[in-house]
């Protein structure tokens, strides 16, 4: 047993002292595998940017309302009517005016980006006057909150800088309908800040929505008032609609964008990783072909064949993590804070967000690689253990 | 029958046969031999007779497709594979043509391998690497890489790691092949002193009458089997 392990560790030393003579096929290979770790983690960055963009503390105090069966407010759609049922509910915090809710709608247009000057979607959202208090932590840190009746906006700080003709005193000229820009706000809440808001009873009729909604924001008046506020709705034969809490309802649309963006990842770096395989796969069958007289000459002295195998494979590990740890830096370098915008594919509307890498990425992006070495050691290893001795010491 | 008595070598009924495709080369059919104590045996014979072949079953790197390969009273054709690793380790020493010395490592280092595969001690190692290392006259060239040392000390540290584990058995093929005739010699002369002065029981193969005019006897092979007189 002790012979058997200083067999592996004299072996394994032996072939890491031969490496300086083929730095050059280690190098690419290694960086090969630092080039699909570099696309793995820089994808996969976006993902996780996106998530903590879209990532609100779990919240018991806001809860929305959708049409039963919609899976965004896009989808939904709520009568007058309803959304008044809806606004009696027990569990809605009482305010100075009353319940504190708020039914809404939401619209697309259309805008020139700032940054490439192309059109794109970004969603205004027709509110009540208890909007901001239900949302609690919304603020106008810029002009003034629009006046009811009035077509007036006021623009979420990320939609501000995103695109332009949103500047305070600008008016905004959509189809047939002009509105002016009074106020520039922050918080709110998951992708409000890149939305423009404006009264409910203005937009309907811009948009010819007669008196529909889409959804209805309450606010919760105790930390368990959502249980009851939902029963109320789900047990009112009145009522067919989707009760929960805003911060789930985030979770829920920020979790199929990054599901998809994870699986492109995971798809192109598959790929990539397929190709550095075979670059991996290629460099040691060319470690194990020019060292495969000594090889063959340990192997004739009584070395066992196992350590060879695990010099090989451990060999082939430790050009891959080097590769992995050059890719992880390298993504880690250009990627970390890169500031993105993104389509949200349930709204079609832009999401701003900065790409994130985490430790938890590094780590899978370290795994990864780890596992391109070891596979593509493990068959140029076996190849050479499996070769008879007499065979092997003829070859050379 | 007292143990020593027995040849050290004995071979019976031996025959190899090689896969090639679809056909089978029958290298060695129904070979007998017997290797007593202390010889030291020459092996010619034209290329492509099948001595290395027959070198390989005597020190178990390869296996017969039939009959009996005995070393010292073990029938080393019925170990597995592993087995033969660690019998090789014990009693054979293994001297190439072409050295196969591990470029990475110095003269010491590479005479120290086969010990590396037994118990002794760190400071027990050096010490049988030195004694071997005097042995073929390398004392002073101990920490040199095989690239900086000629041909004929090459090969002498070659014969120290094959003697450094004080083997039953040395297996030289063609040792004086890649070498001068002056340096040949030389390494002719010191396998006749381990032979003579340490009693080892040497096979070399040679295509060298000079060579084989040094060992106690010598076996010609032809077409996988021994002719008794030498050709021509
Ligand atoms: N592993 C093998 N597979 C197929 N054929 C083999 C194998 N090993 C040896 N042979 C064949 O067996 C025959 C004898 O080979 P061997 O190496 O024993 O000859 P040799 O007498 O040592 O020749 P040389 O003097 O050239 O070294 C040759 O025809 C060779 O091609
Ligand atoms: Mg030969």
């Amino acid at each position: 047993m002790i012979s058997w392990l200083n067999q592996i560790l004299s072996v394994t030393l032996f072939s890491l002292r031969t490496i300086p003579e083929r730095k050059g096929s280690a190098f690419s290979a290694a960086i090969g595998i630092a080039g699909v770790v570099a696309v793995l983690v820089g994808v996969l960055s976006i993902a996780e940017g996106f998530r903590a963009a879209m990532s609100v503390p779990p919240n018991q105090h806001v809860a929305i309302v959708l049409r039963s069966g919609a899976d965004s407010e896009m989808t939904s759609g709520l009568s007058r009517e309803e959304t008044r049922l809806i606004g009696l509910a027990p569990g809605i915090h009482e305010g100075p005016n009353g319940p504190m809710a708020s039914s809404e709608l939401f619209v697309m247009i259309n805008l020139p980006k700032k940054s490439t000057g192309t059109d794109a979607n970004v969603p205004m959202r027709g509110v009540e006057k208890e909007a901001a208090a239900v949302r609690g932590d919304l603020r106008v840190i810029q002009g003034r909150m629009f006046e009811s009746g009035r077509s007036e906006i006021i623009v979420g700080a990320g939609a501000a800088r995103a695109f332009s003709g949103l500047d305070v005193g600008q008016t905004l000229r959509v189809g047939a309908n002009e509105w002016k820009v009074v106020g520039i706000f922050s918080g709110g809440g998951g992708a409000a800040e890149s939305e423009i808001w404006t009264d409910a009873a203005v937009l309907q009729p811009a948009y010819n929505r007669e008196d529909s909604f889409q959804s209805v924001y309450a606010r919760l008046e105790t930390e368990g008032a959502f249980q009851k506020f939902k029963d109320a709705l789900s047990t009112n034969p009145q009522l067919k609609v989707r009760t929960l809490l805003q911060s789930d309802f985030l979770a829920e649309q920020s979790s199929i964008l990054t599901g998809f963006i994870e699986t492109i990842g995971m798809s192109i770096a598959g790929l990539m990783a397929l190709g550095a395989l075979f670059g991996a796969l290629n460099t040691m069958y060319t470690v194990v072909a020019s060292r495969s007289r000594e090889i063959a000459t340990l192997r004739a002295l009584g070395f066992g064949a196992s350590p060879v195998v695990i010099s090989v494979l451990f060999e082939s590990l430790l050009i891959a993590l080097l590769g992995g740890s050059i890719g992880a830096a390298a993504a880690y370098g250009a990627f970390d804070g890169f500031q993105a915008a993104t389509i949200n594919w349930q709204s079609f509307s832009q999401i701003a967000f900065a790409f994130a890498v985490t430790p938890k990425l590094l780590v899978m992006a370290i795994v990864w690689a780890a596992v391109i070495g070891i596979i593509g050691g493990l068959f140029p290893a076996l190849r050479a253990a499996r070769l008879p001795v007499a065979i092997a010491l003829r070859e050379t | 029958m007292d143990v020593s008595q027995q040849p050290l070598v004995r071979l019976e009924g031996v025959e190899k046969s090689f896969q090639r495709g679809s056909e089978q080369i029958h290298v060695l059919a129904n070979l007998s031999l017997q290797v007593g104590r202390g010889e030291f045996l020459a092996l010619m014979g034209p290329s492509g007779s099948g001595k290395s072949t027959l070198l390989n079953l005597v020190g178990g790197l390869d296996r017969p497709t039939a009959g009996a390969v005995e070393i010292d009273g073990e029938r080393i054709d019925q170990l597995s594979e592993r087995q033969l690793a660690a019998w090789r380790a014990r009693h054979v020493g293994l001297v190439f043509q072409f050295y196969n010395l591990l470029p990475m490592l110095n003269a010491e280092r590479n005479v120290e391998l086969p010990l590396l595969l037994t118990h002794l001690s760190r400071g027990e190692r050096r010490e049988h690497v030195r004694v071997a290392l005097e042995v073929v006259g390398l004392s002073h060239r101990t920490r040199h890489y095989p690239r900086t040392l000629s041909g004929g000390e090459q090969q002498r540290v070659g014969i120290a790691r094959a003697i450094v584990n004080d083997p039953t058995l040395l297996l030289c093929d063609e040792p004086t092949g890649d070498l001068d005739r002056k340096t040949g010699d030389e390494i002719l002369t010191l396998l006749q002193a381990l032979n003579r002065d340490q009693g080892k029981t040497i096979i070399m193969v040679t295509h060298d009458p000079h060579a084989s005019a040094r060992a106690t006897r010598t076996l010609y092979l032809e077409k996988g089997q021994f002719s008794t007189e030498k050709p021509e």
